[in-house]
């Protein structure tokens, strides 16, 4: 047996335990699903194939309110994210004292369990003693109390401000290590010739950080897309649906009313779109490689 | 050169106090529900629903600090819980990771790519889409109402960015060193556990620190779906007792949420400079 070939077989073993657990907690149950979604699975015994009646079933007027409300909801988010965390990273890259307890202050929304920090914004949204409406109506911006969580538009912002604020900190961190890698004798060049600041900030630091901003911004978008605990925990997709995602839809179809099959079904819709977005993701990675390599 | 850097680095007065500005406004944001939280910590119960809103407490104290363990007796638990579930989860993932990444880091073999690949695209589904099935899952081997059924899931879905972190950093480990141990007659398993093991410390170190805040940040979804016993909740789901059946005991809630993380928080910050290093490790192209 040739070196390499006890190589190969070795490599193997060293990834049939990884394998092995990835396969059946998650590339099972995602076949699980696909195969539930063709049935009418529910908390009775029996089991129906039914083709592709949940499929028809979930397709009408409100289904296709809810992904775009979802892409909506997550093109926000996502962009926030982006302009907050580009933003907090610049700031933070600055040669100002204190610069290294700003650090660590950034991480908090990211260590602490995210459904802590999702119950205190649930207190800061109260109308009568949360904190943004109280200060609000201190500066006289509003005339009355606010409860942020009971109306449709105003409950669809508050997920998506609490939801920016548990990814701005590992937006901010790449980000900033992004800055951080631009080569500092462009800098020093531009510099030298006289470019203001803002002019070196605009023409070199962006451009050299959009490829990551890019890479950020693909995966966040998966996580944002899947973003679960903001909504579940404030609002549970109320007040009447407006906050309702993909994701809280499936959710609540399968676990709330035991419809297995048809949550299935909605989950593979899930999937689906999920896929397109790596796809997108990879296609983006590669030509962004190829367009630095070259 | 070292006073260029410096002249490049100068600000005038007004750059000075607007990024500052900018820092504030950015770092209220972060801490504004930690802050706002510890106020209402501060608050008594009966002048927390007071109007109209004041931002500093009247006749605060930490009283709710002492009288959280009277209304939840099993909180001590839940903290437990929480530690004892990221810590299983972070063992386990290594255990898994370590042999793993070493193999994409180090042996070429056809398919990797293609492998490594299918490892990530895991990330891409989030335990919500899968619920259904896990659930069903958990209920045929009797692991639903148990500490199995928060830390199996949980597991999956951090092997990958944890392969991920760790075949980079080990790929960076130069090869001239396993090469002189091959050409010495050393097997794989020898370069695994003597050559690249020690070499890797810091970037499993990284690994395990980041997995583990990963399984202590995001223990919800399944701890909600999968468990309903008290004994095994972890904090998060735990500090649902304290929405009452009246109303919430919100200074409580408060207070047992800051009491709740501050074993976390001191060690995670303790161990902060790794931190930034696994956030950033692999991330952006070296």
């Amino acid at each position: 047996m040739s070196a390499q070939k006890s190589a190969v077989i070795f490599a193997w073993i060293l990834l049939i335990p990884a394998l092995a657990y990835v396969s059946a907690i998650v590339v099972y149950p995602l076949l699980q699903t696909v195969n539930l979604s063709f049935t009418d699975a529910s908390l009775r015994r029996t089991t129906n194939y039914i083709g592709w009646e949940n499929y028809a079933k979930i397709f009408d007027a409100e289904f296709a309110t809810i992904i775009g409300r979802t892409f909506l909801w997550t093109f926000l988010s996502v962009s926030i994210k982006m302009i907050i965390g580009t933003a907090g990273a610049m700031l933070l890259n600055a040669a100002l004292p204190g610069r290294a307890l700003f650090r660590i202050l950034t991480m908090p929304p990211w260590i602490v369990p995210m459904a802590i920090g999702i119950f205190m914004w649930g207190w800061m949204y109260n109308g009568q003693f949360g904190m943004i409406s109280g200060l609000l109506q201190r500066f006289g911006l509003v005339d009355g109390p606010v409860a942020f969580l009971a109306y449709g538009h105003t409950a669809f912002w508050a997920t998506i401000i609490t939801d920016v604020w548990i990814g701005v900190p590992m937006v901010t961190m790449y980000m900033l290590a992004a800055v951080q890698s631009v080569p500092q004798d462009l800098h020093e060049a531009a510099w030298t010739d006289g470019a203001s600041r803002l002019y070196r900030m605009r023409r070199i630091t962006l451009p050299m950080i959009f490829p990551a901003a890019i890479t950020m911004s693909m995966i966040s978008l998966i996580s944002t897309f899947n973003s679960f605990d903001p909504i579940w925990i404030l609002t549970q997709g109320g007040p009447s649906g407006s906050t309702t995602t993909m994701i809280i839809d499936t959710y609540s179809t399968a676990l709330g009313s035991k419809k297995f099959g048809e949550g299935a079904a909605r989950a593979v819709v899930i999937c689906l779109f999920l896929s397109a977005f790596a796809l997108l993701y990879f296609r983006a990675v590669t030509k962004l490689s190829k367009r630095m390599t070259t | 050169m070292m006073k260029k850097n410096a002249m490049i680095d100068r600000y005038r007065w007004w750059e000075v106090v607007l990024m500052y500005c900018g820092i504030f406004v950015f770092l209220f944001f972060v801490l504004a529900p930690f802050i706002e939280g510890f106020l209402v910590s501060l608050k008594p119960l009966g002048l927390l629903f007071s109007t109209p809103y004041r931002f500093l407490p009247e006749n605060g104290s930490f009283k709710a600090y002492f009288t959280m363990w009277e209304s939840v007796p099993e909180f001590g638990r839940y903290i437990f819980n929480s530690f004892f579930i990221s810590t299983v989860i972070t063992v386990v993932v290594l255990l898994l990771v370590v042999p793993a990444s070493y193999a994409f880091a180090r042996i070429n073999f056809r398919g990797s790519g293609t492998l490594l690949g299918a490892f990530l695209a895991v990330n891409m589904f989030s335990g919500a889409v899968l619920l259904i099935p896990l659930f069903r899952l958990m209920r045929a081997y009797g692991m639903l109402n148990t500490y199995w059924s928060m830390i199996v899931p949980g597991v999956a879905f951090l092997i990958p960015t944890a392969i991920w972190l760790l075949s980079t950093y080990m790929r960076r480990i130069p090869r001239e060193l396993d090469e002189a141990a091959y050409v010495d007659g050393a097997s794989h398993f020898y370069i695994l556990r003597r050559v690249i093991l020690p070499l890797a410390m810091p970037g499993i170190t990284v690994v395990a620190i980041t997995t583990f805040i990963g399984a202590y940040a995001q223990q919800f979804i399944f701890a909600l779906t999968f468990n309903s016993k008290t004994e095994f909740m972890p904090l998060p789901i735990g500090l649902y007792a304290y929405f009452g059946r009246q109303e919430v005991i919100w200074n409580e809630l408060m207070a047992a949420s800051f009491v709740g993380i501050a074993p976390a928080m001191i060690l995670i910050f303790a161990l902060q400079r790794y931190l930034v290093a696994g956030l950033t490790a692999g991330a952006v192209k070296q």
